[in-house]
């Protein structure tokens, strides 16, 4: 068993400007492990997303990352108002997104979708009001 | 094609990466809609886009893009070209349209990332 690697990036809502720091620096940090590309590409990808999900919708928020021998399990947590109907937001398709995040190329009902796809777990759950917490799970 | 092919079919002017020319592209994806691009683009692909703020080159890096072709004659933000530039990522700009550009390098033999989508269509609610 060798020691896993652990690192936490907060990621501050409202901050678009920011949107996709952590997920390079992940792929980076990734990369130095010697994750194959195939496996940091679909890490990277979930961590954008979610990144743009807090961004757009929470007040902050964390993303944590944990590397083990086995998988690369990544947490997403917000502080925000959380997701009222789970199964809708899943759609694809379906968006609140405003106008500003949708200048950006977001928006369109992708994001849960994209980070699902590239997760070979993947667990929600959302308190209205409170926040929202992804646990994404993805083989190495 | 090279990218330096590519540039003088399209009469486009090198923003970022005038050393990295060589670079051979075989692939595209064409998109407005950032999360589309990091759902379809391939690694090497270029990606061609209307958008020109940072993020574009942020998903780039993510899906290694080997280049960011920008259409309808924008030229992005200094910030956009600074990161550009920091994660080495070479930019290019033509005043051809979306689809004119698509086109042109279609018909050059350059191919998309996908064809079509696997699985059934999404219905896109009002």
């Amino acid at each position: 068993m060798t020691q896993g690697h652990n690192y936490v990036f907060p990621v501050e809502g409202e901050r678009f400007d920011e949107a996709g720091k952590v997920s390079v620096q992940v792929k980076q940090i990734l990369k130095k492990i010697g994750i194959p590309d195939a496996v940091l590409r679909r890490a990277a990808i979930a961590i954008y997303e979610s990144e743009v999900n807090i961004i757009s919708y929470a007040i902050h928020g964390t993303a944590s990352l944990q590397v083990t021998d086995d998988h690369i399990l990544i947490d997403i947590q917000d502080v925000g108002p959380g997701i009222t109907d789970i199964e809708q937001a899943m759609e694809q398709g379906y968006s609140t997104a405003n106008d500003h995040i949708r200048a950006m190329g977001f928006g369109a009902g992708m994001g849960l979708f994209n980070i699902k796809n590239c997760s070979d777990i993947f667990e929600m759950s959302s308190e209205e009001g409170k926040g929202t917490h992804l646990k994404i799970t993805i083989n190495r | 094609m090279t990218l330096r092919e590519i540039a003088e079919l399209l009469d486009a002017k090198i923003l970022v990466g005038g050393d990295h020319l060589g670079i051979e592209v075989k692939t595209a994806f064409s998109a407005d809609l950032m999360s589309d691009v990091l759902a379809f683009a391939k690694p090497g692909s270029i990606m061609i886009t209307g958008l020109t703020n940072p993020q574009i080159v942020r998903i780039a890096s993510i899906v290694d893009n080997s280049a960011i072709l920008v259409v309808r004659g924008k030229i992005p933000p200094r910030e956009t070209l600074a990161l550009a530039e920091e994660l080495d990522i070479p930019v290019l700009s033509t005043k051809y349209i979306l689809f004119e550009t698509s086109g042109r390098l279609y018909a050059s033999g350059i191919v998309g990332c996908v064809r079509k989508i696997e699985g059934p269509e999404s219905i896109v609610p009002l």
